[in-house]
């Protein structure tokens, strides 16, 4: 193809995007100036482009919607939805002609009258009183172009129908090689200006100095293969530094260590030509809500949040589809029509917020939408219906478990195939597009306020830092991003593995997670010693890994497996290590796979351990808030307080520095909570009684604030001794106190032994 | 007439042809490492030069014995499939020959199914029979059914 052509092609596409984006933006706030000055810009520019490359059928069509948007921007005529559908239309159209040039080198024939009349007829269709006079005065930037041919548009409007080929030649002959060639003619075929959206030409044409251009066109290929020299190079450097350590002199330290420094400097560099802002896969999405919008009638703010996040461009490519997707999702099956809206108590506008932002080495996705939410009933009875689960099974499930069940494979709920989604094939092809890249996506939905989606995917895939660890003699690969914690089993260690329904478990933090034996999974040996487990999560599986060894953490430059080994679901490739060895690199999708085959007795076992612990965000318990001293609200569990009293100062009885009381014909200890916390000296005290099994205690609070039933989840550690740590509760940060500490110091106020150590044992369990 | 060069290689104590243009090199594979749940034939991964390399076992590939103890330490033939490097582990590699390729014969009808998928064809010498492989075949046909999932 003609090299002209093929820039051409480039430069055009990329106008089309922002063109499509802008004019959404423009449609939704029809004073945005700048926005409808850039589309018109970009619109002249194609046109511009086309005509000297003699494209007549995109100089035409280009220039009809020109034409159109001229009048909105002299403000001849009103911004309207139709106008807007009318120039995205033609938009379209320009898409499909170009793309026919891209496949055959020339203009597929067709005829576009029925556009470009439509065009014409739009942008006759305001009264334009003083055209030709006020016109040539448009924006300060691009003057001379505007100058140059705006007769030409004013000379076209005028008698109203105007043919095709009147208007061609008009333009041709007002426009065509006079002003443009002899200025574009060399440079047009340049790339050069990469600089955002404005091609070659618009900067020849407004003969701005363009100091802006700093940025070049360079082939992706070339960027690949500076990506994999540079792999080559720090593999080649991890060696020498490898044998530089074993090394007795140490002559060559100075200069490899700068080796060193440069090789990551110029890895870092090399890593960054290949990010690029998540904005480029969202580039689409206005134009396509705003087209489902209108399709569905429904009323639709899209709300894009950290565009210029960046992230690697072959993980780019690998969301944009899954993204797009989803958005249609939210649209069609999420957000409800304006008249459910309205009759649910919000807002008819439906809001789609699609956000992105860095978290460690990942990149996160969220789109969040406000609409119905994910209705579990009719998912259950879809699933049944569907022959994945049995009715029991599926009456079983949790809520969150039921709302998971969307990403099985060949399930929708669409209740009619519309034209956007609904066919079956849907979240499930989302999850195993995201998996394949080493993501992970998770949900969250509340029937009648809406869903979120949340995904987490790596910034990269070419490097990635692994934990290595060794298990059958063999060491592995495993990414930290899949890794939550590594615990330390076996002999003497604080974790114990223990044995349920025939699986390997151990119990943290009062859950249950399944274990999975790397070596035995693998078909290699069982783990001799199980030393260490990696408790991995995938997607909302939570599972450990046993391994024997954990030897190093290593940033790793991922190499594919050949073809032939492309299929062991468990390894996603294999990477050389320092010393120079092949070390394989564990998937922790496929480990996930593998470790979620387990006996229905089994699961049902952790299930019910994580519903009536620390999957807490389902159970709910009822806490008593109280305010003391100075510091955040308090709260504590209100079933293990045994009273609340209210006790008149005088009553209390003070021994030094501490404080006691006649209760119940026995002196009990009285305990602050805080230490800028000072007893009442009128008045009654409040304070919570707590009976041990051979003790009680009270612990004084300034007031008794409120009693709530709320899910508690604490987030944060504890800061101080006597509190286990923050939760959020109705929404604030609450500390939530720790009796059992405050049980532990009453004990010593009673100054009792012997029975009483059996008394501080009887601890709930934090 | 058009001459070609075979690498001749032993395995199993049969001789086998592989067009030399498709060889990149002969070595020694050393510290493989294994790769569970691969094919049988597959003994694993190596590092050659800083390329992942996947070495196939050809006695394995031809349903022979397995080597004998002491044997001398086996060779390596560098053939790159699909983008892909893999070296067939051989117990000897032996000499070039120049043959002429309008010559090859095809085939006895009575091979094994595992060899005759892998064997275009055979020269006659003149003392013996030359089998001739089809190393891209030989190195990745049906191997990755043989990997549990």
């Amino acid at each position: 193809m003609d090299d002209l052509i093929s820039d051409f092609l480039t430069e055009a596409n990329e106008s089309l995007e922002v063109i499509d984006i802008e004019l959404v933006r423009f449609e939704a706030h029809p004073g945005d100036r700048p926005a409808l000055d850039k589309i018109f810009r970009l619109v002249h520019t194609l046109k511009g482009t086309c005509g000297f490359l003699g494209l007549g059928r995109l100089e035409s069509l280009a220039h009809a919607g020109e034409t159109l948007l001229g009048r909105f921007r002299d403000g001849k005529l009103q911004v309207s939805g139709e106008a807007v559908t009318l120039v995205l239309k033609s938009i379209d159209r320009i898409k499909t002609v170009i793309d026919g040039l891209g496949a055959t080198g020339a203009e597929p024939a067709g005829d576009d009258s029925d556009l470009i009349t439509a065009l014409e007829a739009m942008a006759m269709g305001a009264p334009p009183p003083e055209t030709s006079e006020s016109e040539p005065e448009p924006e300060p930037e691009p003057e001379q172009q505007v100058e140059g041919y705006d007769p030409v548009l004013g000379r076209a409007l005028r008698p109203g129908e105007v043919s095709t080929a009147d208007l061609d030649a008009a333009f041709a002959a007002a426009e065509g090689p006079v002003d443009f060639a002899p200025a574009s003619l060399p440079e047009a075929p340049v790339p050069a200006p990469a600089a955002e959206t404005r091609p070659a030409e618009s900067v020849e044409e407004d003969s701005a100095p363009i100091a802006a251009a700093q940025s070049i066109r360079v082939g992706v290929d070339v960027l690949e293969d500076m990506m994999t020299l540079v792999s080559e190079l720090v593999l080649t450097r991890n060696q020498l530094l490898q044998i530089n350590r074993s090394r007795s002199d140490d002559s060559f330290s100075p200069p490899l260590q700068r080796l060193s420094t440069i090789t990551g400097e110029l890895q870092d560099s090399v890593m960054k030509t290949r990010m690029q802002p998540i904005g480029q896969a969202w580039k689409k999405l206005p134009r396509i809500i705003r087209d489902l919008a209108n399709e569905l009638d429904k009323k639709i703010d899209l709300v894009l949040e950290g565009e210029t996040t960046e992230l690697d461009r072959q993980v780019l490519e690998q969301i944009r589809d899954p993204l797009t997707h989803m958005v249609r999702n939210s649209a069609d099956h999420g957000l409800e029509g304006p008249a459910d809206r309205r009759a649910a108590g919000k807002a008819e506008t439906g809001t789609i917020h699609l956000s992105a932002y860095h978290e460690g080495g990942s990149i996160v996705i969220r789109l969040r939408d406000d609409g119905r939410g994910l209705d579990t009933a009719r998912i259950r009875e879809k699933a049944i219906e569907k022959g994945l689960l049995t009715r029991s099974d599926a009456e079983a499930l949790t809520e969150s478990q039921v709302h998971r069940l969307i990403f099985a494979p060949g399930f929708s709920t669409a209740a009619a195939i519309t034209n956007v989604s609904g066919r079956g094939v849907g979240m499930d092809v989302v999850r195993s597009n995201i998996e394949q890249i080493g993501g992970q996506i998770d949900l969250q939905s509340t029937f009648g306020s809406g869903c979120t989606v949340t995904i987490k995917i790596p910034l990269t895939l070419a490097i990635i830092s692994a934990l290595i660890v060794g298990a059958s003699g063999e060491r592995f690969a495993v990414p930290q991003g899949a890794v939550l914690a590594l615990i330390k089993i076996g002999e003497g260690a604080e974790h114990r593995t223990e044995v349920i329904e025939q699986v390997r478990m151990v119990r943290l933090r009062e859950q249950l997670v399944p274990l999975i034996d790397l070596g035995a999974e693998l078909g290699l040996t069982q783990a001799l010693q199980p030393n260490f487990v990696m408790i991995m999560k995938v997607g909302s599986h939570r599972f450990g890994v046993i391994v024997e060894e954990v030897i190093d953490t290593e940033e790793i430059v991922v190499k594919l497996l050949a073809s032939v080994l492309r299929n062991i679901s468990v390894f996603s490739g294999a990477t050389l290590l320092g010393d120079g060895s092949v070390v394989l690199i564990i998937e922790p999708n496929g480990l996930s796979q593998r470790a979620g085959e387990m006996p229905q007795a089994a699961r049902r076992a952790i299930d019910a351990a994580a519903t009536s612990d620390e999957d807490a965000k389902i159970e709910r318990k009822t806490m008593l808030l109280v305010r003391v001293g100075s510091g955040a609200l308090k709260a504590v569990e209100l079933g293990q307080i045994t009273r609340l009293e209210h006790v008149p100062v005088a009553e209390l009885q003070h021994l030094g520095s501490r404080a006691a009381l006649q209760y119940r014909g026995k002196l009990m200890p009285v305990l602050c909570v805080d230490d800028d916390q000072r007893l009442k000296t009128e008045g009654v005290q409040p304070m919570l009684v707590v009976a041990g099994m051979l003790y009680t205690m009270g612990l004084a609070v300034d007031h008794i604030v409120d009693v709530v039933e709320t899910p508690v989840t604490i987030e944060l550690s504890p800061t101080k001794t006597g509190i286990i740590g923050t939760a959020l509760i109705n929404g604030r940060a609450t500390e939530i106190i720790d009796l059992d500490h405050f049980m532990i110091m009453a004990l010593a106020e009673h100054s009792r032994t012997g029975p009483a150590v059996q008394a501080a044992q009887t601890q709930e369990a934090a | 007439m058009s001459v070609r060069d075979y690498v001749t290689v032993r395995v199993g104590g049969h001789l086998f042809g592989i067009e030399a243009l498709s060889i990149q090199d002969v070595f020694y594979p050393r510290n493989i490492t294994p790769v569970p749940l691969a094919a049988h034939e597959i003994l694993g991964v190596l590092n050659l030069r800083g390329r992942i390399v996947t070495a196939v076992c050809a006695r394995r590939r031809l349903g022979l014995q397995p080597r004998e103890a002491g044997a001398p330490e086996p060779k390596a033939v560098g053939i790159e499939v699909g983008g892909d490097n893999y070296g067939l582990i051989v117990d000897q590699v032996e000499s070039v020959m120049k043959l002429d390729s309008d010559e090859l014969i095809p085939p006895p009808d009575n091979l094994p199914q595992r060899w005759a998928e892998i064997i275009p064809g055979v020269f006659r010498l003149p003392d013996s029979l030359l089998v001739i492989f089809d190393a891209p075949r030989l190195l990745t046909a049906g191997l990755q059914l043989g990997a549990a999932a």
